[in-house]
């Protein structure tokens, strides 16, 4: 609606603000921050999440070379879509072994896209791994890097065992209208999750 | 104001601003939204440094806990701390804290996210 813009600065904050989010998951360096940077209406931030990991259960402090802390950053961009609607992107770290960061980004989740890069598609299994085991809609987006080698989808799929209920786009996640069609995606199939899953719970008939 | 790098780690420190709690007197989500409560920023003035700058972050328009921490340069979970108390003592106000549970009510909202999606 267009006059609602023109309306904004002087209506006071509605009484209730939703924000939804999509977390975008996927190997170091495989163009996350890029992704969320082409469509988040801000600059992508950082947070940071410490991690009190070691020294737990071990008798003697002093024998663990970096007691106690981890810092984990999750870098995310934001898209305001009403006064009273606004929708997250969160990366997931890239590091596998902050997957228990992983556990809080997905809770209460849309849905997700795991973003893959064809010249290290081992990278993706312990994502693609991660999401199988959890109850969260997720599609695999391939970034198509410049350079790297081209494959039709289905030979992508083919290679990473991809379900075949498991949507996979190819996109480039500098260019703004492309990963629109991403997130689109991930929230299609986070819709038609949700159905089947009412009609299993209420069956007809 | 950059504090220079302690080769221990930071474990002690950032938990130094909630005097040492690191759980926080309720969960909230990192995407959660926060509103300033009208008087929040005069009233923030007394609550301390880190608590008065994230009510005047909340003042214009609604932020997440998420941005809260990024804007401070605090660890979420200290942000978090501090949210949770500023919330519980009125300074700000939680949005969608509450996940959508229903059926009706998630579509609702993936229809919307839909909509702000394909008019972008």
């Amino acid at each position: 609606m267009d006059f609602a813009s023109s309306e904004e600065r002087t209506r006071p904050h509605p009484t209730e603000i939703t924000s939804a989010k999509i977390v975008v998951a996927g190997g170091f360096g495989v163009g996350k921050t890029t992704l969320v940077g082409a469509v988040s209406e801000i600059e992508p931030l950082t947070t940071e999440a410490v991690m009190t990991v070691a020294g737990q259960g071990i008798d003697d402090a002093s024998k663990v070379p970096e007691k106690g802390s981890t810092t984990v950053a999750m870098d995310f961009g934001r898209i305001t879509m009403a006064d009273d609607l606004i929708l997250y992107l969160f990366g997931t770290p890239g590091q596998t072994r902050f997957w228990f960061m992983w556990d809080e980004l997905i809770r209460g989740a849309v849905g997700a896209a795991v973003l893959v890069d064809t010249r290290r598609l081992t990278d993706a299994f312990a994502p693609l791994d991660y999401f199988e085991n959890r109850h969260l809609p997720y599609l695999v987006a391939v970034n198509c890097f410049d350079g790297a080698p081209r494959y039709e989808p289905e030979e992508v799929r083919e290679a990473l065992a991809i379900p075949a209920r498991v949507p996979l786009i190819m996109c480039d996640a500098r260019h703004r209208d492309s990963v629109k069609t991403v997130l689109i995606g991930v929230v299609e199939h986070a819709m038609a999750t949700l159905v089947t899953e009412q009609e299993r719970a209420t069956p007809v008939g | 104001m950059t504090q220079p790098h302690d080769p221990r780690g930071n474990l002690v420190r950032p938990y130094a601003v909630t005097r040492g709690r690191t759980e926080p007197i309720r969960d909230i989500p990192i995407e959660a939204l926060l509103v300033a409560s009208p008087a929040a920023v005069q009233e923030a003035r007394f609550a301390g440094h880190d608590k008065y700058r994230m009510a005047v972050l909340c003042e214009p328009k609604a932020i997440s806990l998420a941005e809260l921490a990024a804007h401070t340069r605090l660890p979420l979970g200290v942000t978090r701390v501090l949210v949770a108390d500023m919330v519980a003592d009125g300074l700000l106000q939680l949005h969608s804290a509450a996940p959508k549970t229903g059926f009706t009510e998630r579509m609702d909202l993936l229809g919307r996210v839909l909509g702000g999606l394909r008019k972008l």
